[in-house]
Order: C-alpha cells, then structure tokens, then sequence
C-alpha cells in the first residue's frame, strides 16, 4: 500500500512548505515595500501629527 | 493588552517576538519531521499514508482556531474598539485562508488513497469548505470598502454572523454521518492515537502554530505600517499647493 501512495504523501508536504514559503515572502516583501514608502513620504517631510509635536 | 493597544508599542514588541516564535516554529517543525519520517510507525491500515495526517490535522485545527481569532478580533472591534482588534483581524483572514485551502487539498490527497475519491460532499467536508469560503468573503470585503475602519466594522459584523459554522466544522462528525472519521485527539474519554503517533502530531502542531503567531504578528506590522503610509500620504496630499492655473474648487 505504501509506495503507490508516496506522490499523495510527497504533494501533501511540499503543498504545506508551498504555503509557508508563500506566506512568509509575503510578509518580508509586504514589510520592505511599506517600510520604503514610509521612508520617502517622510523624506518628503510627512509627519504624523504624534511625531511633529 | 491595553498597553498593546498603542501600535508604537506593539511594533517594538513584534519586532523582538516574530523572530522568536518564527525560530520556535521552525524549531519545533524541523523535530516533528524527523518523528514523523523516520520515528512514527505506519498504520496498520492505512501504512504510510497515516503521515499526510502530520500536515492535514494541523492545518485544519489552525484554519479553525484562526476564525475564532477573528470572531475574537471582531468583539473587540464593535464592543471595545480596541484600536488593534481590526487590523489582528484583517491580517489573520489571508492566513486563515490558506490553512484551510491545505487543510482541503491535503484532505482531498489522503482521501483519493484512502476512501477512492477526492471528494465528498460530507458534513465535514462541506462546512469546511464554506469556512474556506468565508475567508474568501472577509478578504473581498477588506478590499471593497477604503476607509480601514468602515471595513473594520463591516468586517466584524460579517465574521461574527460567520462564526456560527466553527462549532458546525467542529462537530459536524458528531451530528451527522459523514465519511470523515469522528474526532480523535480532542474529545471526551481521551485521544484514541497511540502516543507514537499522537507526540509527532502535537508537536507538528505546536510548529505550525508557533509559526502562524509569527506569521500573524508580521502580518499586524504590515497593516499598521499601511494605514500609516496612507495617514502620510493623505496628509502630504493636503499640504502640497495646488498648481498654478487649477481651476478653484466652488463651494455650495
């Protein structure tokens, strides 16, 4: 029984490191791109209301 | 927690907690895979096809316990407005969503071998995928509405009105005939796994989870830098002087 079933077995697991690949490039490329656009808004001289007092 | 509820804080106390549970997860992960592959034995009826279980079972406790999060996320939004409850909520729904696609494709994969067909339409099946659904409706309706905290409130009241499928998930084995198998770990009278199996599971487990709070944290980062590059961005737009020759705004 076992052999036959190894590509189920195989999919299951690389599906699972698929998913968290995904999500965790995701969330590196997602933290980059809106840590850059702070930065050049605050270039710009953008300020919160917090921080300019 | 209400300390929390200034995102400043809660920024410095993700920055020192993603790592952390990021290497708990992969830590744990990493010792679960080593039990499973080369330390848990096969079934005596399914042989090894008992180890998709290490990947199926914790996926979909997660796919649940997630939804709850955000039931949870959405109390506090409408009875608290905890200034965190919505974004908690808006970063765990793409989360949510992909545990339980998993849950559901490594379902359908120990199903094929196992009961000869991908798919049925079973309680258990079927309220899970409506839970896959509903994450799916979260994510649209985050997407729909600019204003962060119109959404929010529209949101909560949708995952509220959907929570009432989790205890469904939970025990629809219990209420219906379903092929699915009835509960194994978690139930009254103790889990029926043998613990050479049932120790790389909880441990698997606690990997997946121990990685999806990193995820999660990462995720409530995101959104909080978000809604402040759109505050900025909104504020430099009303500071920069209109160009000359712009027709002037009439006002009624």
């Amino acid at each position: 029984m076992g052999a036959s079933h190894t590509g189920f077995i195989l999919a299951s697991y690389l599906m699972a490191a698929a998913v968290f690949v995904g999500l965790t490039v995701r969330a590196v490329l997602e933290h980059r791109a809106q840590k850059a656009q702070l930065a050049r808004l605050e270039q710009r001289g953008a300020r919160r209301r917090s921080e300019a007092a | 927690m209400l300390r929390y509820a200034n995102p400043t804080l809660f920024l410095d106390l993700a920055r020192r907690l993603i790592p952390a549970f990021a290497g708990l997860g992969a830590l744990a992960i990493a010792v679960g895979l080593y039990l499973v592959f080369f330390v848990a034995p096969a079934d005596y009826q399914q042989g090894e096809t008992v180890k998709i279980m290490y990947v199926h079972v914790p996926a979909a406790w997660l796919g649940m316990a997630c939804y709850s999060l955000m039931a949870l996320s959405a109390v506090g939004t409408l009875v608290w407005r905890h200034p965190l409850a919505d974004v908690s909520q808006k970063a765990a729904a793409p989360l949510g969503a992909a545990f339980t696609l998993l849950c559901l494709v490594t379902g359908s994969l120990w199903g094929k071998p196992m009961w000869g067909t991908w798919w049925v339409w079973d309680a258990r099946l079927t309220s899970v995928l409506v839970l896959f659904l509903m994450y799916c409706g979260v994510m649209a309706l985050w997407n729909a509405i600019e204003d962060p905290g119109r959404a929010g409130r529209a949101v909560a009241i949708l995952t509220l009105v959907g929570s009432v499928n989790i205890p469904i998930v939970k025990f629809s084995v219990d209420w219906w005939n379903t092929l699915h198998q009835p509960a194994s770990v978690f139930r009254m009278g103790g889990s029926t796994i043998d613990a050479s199996m049932l120790w790389p599971l909880l441990i698997m487990a606690g990997g997946f989870t121990s990685a999806f709070v990193a995820l999660h944290l990462a995720g409530m980062r995101n959104e909080i830098l978000r809604r402040r590059v759109r505050t900025l961005g909104l504020l430099a737009a009303q500071r920069e002087p209109e160009p000359a020759g712009a027709p002037a705004l009439e006002h009624p």
